[in-house]
Parts: C-alpha cells; structure tokens; sequence
C-alpha cells in the first residue's frame, strides 16, 4: 500500500507490522497541547481505530500549539474537529470522536473498547482517574505532561509494570501545581512531548526497541538535556485502586481527595438560570475579559478582604482561566461557611467560546 | 559530603536554580529535606519525589552521595 511504504521498507516493521498497526485501538484522551501531535502521528501511521475524547472547544489561544486547529475550526467541539482534520489525513482508519468529559461513570466501559490509552489531559483529576481506570480495565497508559519548559513521558500499567501511583502516589493539593492556561507553555514543548508519546504507543504496537515501562524521561527544552528516572511497581498502591473497582464507576469524586465533584458546573448549565453573580477570580489585568456577562472581579488573592463583595442571595459561580484557582477559592469560601459556591469548569475563554456560539446558533 | 542535587519544574523555580551542590553530613533523605526546607520553606508546599543516581526513593534512605534529583508532577497537557 503506497500510503505506508516508508513503513513497509523498514526491515523492522515490514507487512507484518503495518498490519499490527491497522488492527490496534487507541484512545486518546484530550485533544489539545500533546493529543494533537499524538493524534496527527498514530493517524498518519495507520492506527486502524482512534477514539478521541474532549468535552473542550477550541479557542484562540489554543492555535499555539494544537496543531490540528485553525481559525476555521474556533468554537468546535475539538474531539470532532480533530476526526474531521484526521479523517482527511487518513480516510482509511476509523476515527471516533466523543464530545464529553471522561468520568467516572464513562471511563472504564470506554478504556475496554481499546488496547492503548494516550493521557493528553491538563489536570491532576483527570490524570488519576485515567490512571485508575487503566489500571482496573489492564490498559498500557502512554503517558505525558508538560510545565513551561519542560516536559514527563512515561509508560504505565504495561506488562503489570508500574502506574502513574508508583511514581506520584497521590494528587498535589488543588491549585498547587498551576496549568499550562495559567502560567504559559513554550508552544513547540507538547509538540516534543506529543511525539515522543505517539513513539512509545508505535513501539508498545510492534514490540520494537524499548519503552518507557518502568521509567520516567525528564526533558528540558532549554537545556536540551534529558533524564531517564527508575520507577519502581508499588503493589500497595495499585491494590488501593483495584480494592475499589468495583464501585468505581460509583464515584463521582477522585480517589483520595474530598473534595465533592458538586462544586463544579459547566457554563452550559447554568447559562439560562437567573439570580447568578459571576466573580472572575483572575488577577485584574487577565485577559481575555469576559465583556458579555455581568461579572465582579475579586482576584484570589484578595479573596479574604473582599468577601463582603459577595452577594448572600444569588448563587456565585467564580470562574479564572482553567478552573483551578476558581476551585480554591470555593474551596476557601466553603471553610468561611459561605454557602451556594460554584466553580465554574470553563475557563474565561471556555465562557466567551460557549457564548459567541450560543448566540450563532 | 558534597551532594549535588538537580532540581525540576516548579521545584527550580521555588529553588532559583536547575542543579546545586549542597554539604551534607546526616544521613537519610529525610534529613537532607529537613535542611532543604529550611533553606527553602516554600518547597514544604510541593508535591515531589527524590530520586538517587536516576531512581526515586523514600524517606528512610540512606543518602549514598551519588546525585539526587528532586521531581515535581506536571499537570499541563
């Protein structure tokens, strides 16, 4: 097949493994920084099915790095405007797209329907319910993250080696560790990264060379200098996660923190209620400014002087730029006893997004 | 003895450097990060793995001297 000759001629991969590669599922969670390129590689190769899962909506900003957008696709859901680049990249390979979040609920029946799983996500929460939910359904988990100018790749659950609890046994406090929306990330970074991780799904597929089972490869974009750090299994951690398989899908919270999920709404949800106050939590010279909604700016850090700000009769919804300060500050809100907090899960371009397309539609 | 430490992420920033070599005379991790703390309180606030000549260990390790690399996870995707 001319599509894959530069395969085929490859002594080491040859039929037999273009084939391997048209018969494997991958799932892809999160198309955004590293699902872009982990997606544009495992589509170019011939992965026969890739699911992509993103409840996301590609924003301006976003165009920095997720090279699979453009300014034609701003505002889509980017699960389906990533299967439709995709599919005119390769129209031989089935490609689904699910426009949701992963949850609890969804995430073990999902992870089942494929052999591989790709972590492309930008948050802790959903880090380690991928991690968990790898680990009950037996799935390899290839996973990636990135910090500025630096980036993690690793390879978990394979061959019963170690999960990403072996490494990080439990997630860091909310709002501790900030995201990429937050603080910035140097644009080619999770395009390295994404690469780098649609490698290992590749070698995992074929059995070439050595992955990263067992180990975590440090990379430093301005250095250019790279570490490769054993991780050794812990049977006690990974027996916490199976220990509850069974009532996993139950959960609605992530294992290990008490914070109830309860705190968070989507934009659009309570986009027609009435009586709401928004407070944008972001400093004050934060773009973009969200000029459509009536909004009270408390920033953060000045939360607890200006309480007062609050109005006791409506339902508050804070919302910043990615949902992790907004979820501090309720969380902070909680302890004052200041009840009817929401955080809000879009960021301050999610709600600009979320209403340019409303009022298209 | 002279323990180089290689610091990653936000753990440099809290740091203000990538890579320094510290004198150290107790002998388990959890000493060495008791004198870290000192020097830098804010790295009490982290979450972070050790890892000792390219393999994480625990607490109760005894430090060998080899080069030791503080880990931060990373949430950006």
């Amino acid at each position: 097949m001319e599509r894959y000759s530069r395969h085929i001629i490859l002594s080491e991969i040859g039929q037999e493994g273009q084939d391997k590669l048209n018969l494997a599922k991958v799932l892809v969670v999160g198309a955004g920084g590293l699902g872009c390129p982990v997606l544009q590689y495992l589509a170019g190769a011939g992965i026969g099915t890739i699911g992509i899962i993103d409840f996301d909506v590609v924003s301006k900003s976003n165009l920095q790095r997720q090279v699979l957008f453009g300014t034609s696709t701003l505002g889509e859901n980017k699960a389906i405007a990533a299967k439709q680049r995709l599919e005119d990249l390769n129209d031989s390979i089935i490609i689904n797209a699910y426009p949701e979040k992963l949850t609890h609920q969804n995430a073990t029946s999902l992870f089942s329907e494929y052999d591989i799983i790709v972590d492309g996500t930008d948050n802790f929460e959903t880090r380690y319910l991928i991690n968990d939910a790898s680990i009950i359904t037996k799935k390899p988990l290839v996973f990636g993250g990135i910090y500025k100018f630096e980036g993690q790749i690793s390879v978990f659950n394979y061959n019963n080696g170690p999960s990403y609890r072996c490494l990080f046994p439990n997630p860091p406090e909310a709002g501790s560790v900030p995201n990429c929306s937050e603080i910035g990330v140097l644009g080619v970074l999770p395009g390295i990264i994404g690469s780098m991780q649609a490698n290992e799904v590749l070698k995992i597929i074929l059995a070439l060379g050595q992955n990263l089972s067992g180990k975590l490869l440090c990379y430093n974009a301005l250095t250019l200098q790279s570490s490769i750090i054993k991780i050794k299994k812990s049977e006690n951690e990974i027996n916490k996660v199976l220990e509850k398989s069974e009532t996993f899908q139950l959960q609605n919270q992530p294992i290990n923190t008490c914070n109830p999920m309860s705190i968070f709404v989507s934009i659009q949800d309570i986009f027609q209620e009435e009586n709401i106050q928004f407070i944008d939590v972001r400093e004050t010279h934060e773009l973009p400014k969200v000029n459509e909604l009536d909004i009270t700016s408390i920033p953060l850090s000045e939360l607890e002087n200006q309480v007062s700000k609050l109005d006791s009769d409506k339902k508050k919804v804070l919302f910043c730029q990615a949902g992790i300060r907004s979820r501090s500050a309720v969380l902070f809100l909680q302890q004052q006893n200041i009840e009817n907090c929401f955080s809000l899960i879009e960021g301050a371009s999610g709600i600009n997004s979320f209403i340019s397309q409303h009022k298209k539609n | 003895m002279n323990i180089s430490i290689k610091y990653f992420g936000l753990i440099a920033e809290i740091t203000q450097c990538a890579h320094e070599t510290l004198i150290f005379s107790e002998s388990s991790l959890n000493e060495l990060l008791a004198q870290l703390y000192i020097k830098y309180p804010r790295l009490k606030e982290k979450e972070f793995q050790v890892a000792q000549d390219q393999e994480l260990i625990s607490k109760e390790t005894v430090l060998t001297g080899k080069e030791l690399a503080l880990l931060p996870p990373f949430a950006g995707g």
